[in-house]
């Protein structure tokens, strides 16, 4: 900790030197002057009257918002279940995916750290960087609308994310079982099943069932594209300026995150 | 060898045996359920291979030239909405953290924070810009204020987690110096999280660039408005390339924000 003397010969204790303190003032300055750049050149476009006209146009909304058409309930329950369906499919399709992809990519279980290792990370993230939303308007002009460009959308960027996670865990197990393993003759398949996919069997486990809660989330929007499910009937009901539907479609969707949120974190406590 | 063989075998996930069958057989029946209900549409697909092939041609030669002016222009907006949303989110979601810490707040006040931060999370961002652009008129405006919001729901959470997992210990320690409650929260709390803090900003940063990417198909502004020019176009080529500058720029934001964290904590 730098000492200053001041001019009557007190010692002052600071926490950092003149230097970093200037360093951390420059810092924050150059950060408060790209706030400033960035919403200069951000908003040069903006039509201020229509932001200014925001809170009319919201209780405007919200009046033909409410109430919601419960009635309309009747025509959810089936893209609900193909949503539900999309993302358990689509989790399922990534998880069998990423377990290769996640021992190719472990610096313990990797075959060539050179030259197989950054093929695929580069998977990994090439996955992770695309959201679902936009695998979905690729497969869409692909494959045509529905639920199969769904289901392989939301495994597309699922892939990236499971393997990283599960990667890491298995970079992280103890390696006196597996050495155990191996001092008996195991071969390496044998190494693999007994010594390592035991240690990550509840890493795997809860990743899968974290990844499923969050596609359910991501399949409810995949319909705004043409990809099946809830979203489809969203996008149809703003069309159509039905804004009761839309209310209840908002009401269904939040319910079901929520329990999906619930039933995740029960599973994932029970596991670990 | 001895006709008595002993084979072990690892514990199973689930200890209970009739529970784990069950678990088993009822997943199994609803993978076939499901499995059932999605239509193979084989007419369209074998169109669609066509359209496939382009795209994966698309990836081997990215045109980045031809429609350069508007990559150039959604991504200066994605790049700006990233910036800003990112800053604003981070100084809204301190107060909303702390307020829904449970160690530091008042009932009402976690409650109302608690709320606000659910319904944050559980709607998409797609869902959020939707409504800012029909509030808000299109552009990024519209999708500065949804990152801004999502930020604020996955920020205030973690840290409002973060902060309840404080040790307290030294806030126990800074109370019964007759500190105030901006006391503590300055020498005991902040301390505390603020590691954790800057390596979370700096993860939604590279979130909230991905998710600048999506928001314009909905009219928020940004690269994904341009890619959704492209892809209707059926411009497999441009779309290749503006999908390989995502993944360059992500990439770049994971290794920066990886340098950044690695000097901080």
């Amino acid at each position: 900790m730098p000492v200053s003397l001041s001019r009557d010969g007190d010692r002052h204790w600071k926490r950092r030197t003149s230097r970093a303190e200037w360093l951390r003032f420059a810092g924050w300055l150059a950060l408060v002057m790209l706030f400033i750049f960035t919403w200069r050149v951000m908003t040069q476009d903006t039509i201020w009257a229509f932001v200014l006209d925001a809170p009319r146009q919201a209780a405007d909304i919200g009046s033909r918002m409410w109430p919601p058409r419960w009635s309309y309930m009747s025509a959810l329950w089936k893209p609900l279940w193909d949503t539900i369906n999309m993302a358990t499919l689509g989790t399922l399709l990534a998880v069998i995916l990423a377990v290769p992809v996640a021992f190719l990519t472990a610096r313990n279980t990797t075959p060539s750290v050179v030259f197989v290792r950054p093929v695929a990370l580069l998977v990994i993230v090439s996955s992770r960087s695309i959201n679902a939303l936009i695998w979905a308007l690729l497969l869409v002009t692909i494959l045509g609308p529905g639920v199969l460009a769904g289901v392989i959308a939301i495994a597309l960027r699922s892939v990236g994310f499971i393997a990283k996670l599960l990667y890491e865990a298995i970079e992280e197990i103890n390696i006196e079982p597996v050495e155990a393993i191996r001092a008996t003759g195991a071969s390496a398949p044998q190494v693999l099943a007994w010594g390592i996919w035991p240690q990550i069997t509840p890493a795997f486990a809860g990743i899968s069932v974290f990844r499923w809660d969050i596609n359910i989330r991501e399949a409810t929007v995949l319909g705004l594209v043409g990809a099946g499910g809830i979203g489809v009937n969203l996008e149809s009901s703003m069309n159509t300026l039905a804004w009761p539907q839309v209310t209840l479609i908002l009401i269904v969707i939040l319910a079901t995150v929520i329990v999906s949120e619930w039933v995740s974190a029960k599973i994932r406590h029970a596991l670990l | 060898m001895s006709s008595i063989s002993r084979r072990w075998t690892p514990p199973p996930l689930i200890a209970n045996r009739a529970l784990r069958y069950g678990v088993y057989a009822g997943l199994c029946l609803y993978l076939l359920v499901a499995f059932s209900t999605i239509e193979f549409n084989w007419t369209r697909m074998s169109e669609g291979a066509a359209r496939a092939g382009n795209l994966f041609a698309g990836f081997l030669r990215p045109d980045f030239t031809s429609r350069w002016d508007d990559i150039e222009a959604g991504l200066l907006e994605s790049l700006t909405m990233t910036v800003t949303s990112t800053i604003v989110g981070i100084i809204l979601s301190i107060p909303f953290g702390i307020g829904a810490a449970r160690n530091i707040a008042p009932v009402p006040v976690y409650a109302f924070c608690r709320a606000f931060i659910a319904v944050a999370r559980s709607l998409q961002e797609v869902i959020i810009a939707i409504f800012l652009v029909v509030l808000f008129g299109f552009g990024p405006f519209a999708g500065f204020l949804t990152l801004a919001f999502a930020t604020i729901g996955f920020l205030a959470k973690l840290l409002a987690e973060d902060i309840e997992d404080c040790d307290p210990a030294p806030l126990e320690a800074i109370r019964a110096t007759g500190a105030g409650w901006w006391q503590v929260l300055a020498y005991a709390i902040l301390p505390q999280v603020a590691p954790r803090l800057i390596g979370l900003s700096l993860y939604r940063v590279d979130i909230n660039f991905r998710e600048s990417a999506v928001v314009g198909i909905v009219g928020a502004g940004g690269i994904g408005a341009t890619l959704n020019t492209a892809m209707d176009r059926y411009e497999f080529d441009s779309a290749a390339a503006i999908l390989l500058i995502i993944i360059g720029i992500v990439l770049a934001c994971e290794y920066a924000s990886g340098f950044i964290r690695a000097k901080v904590q």
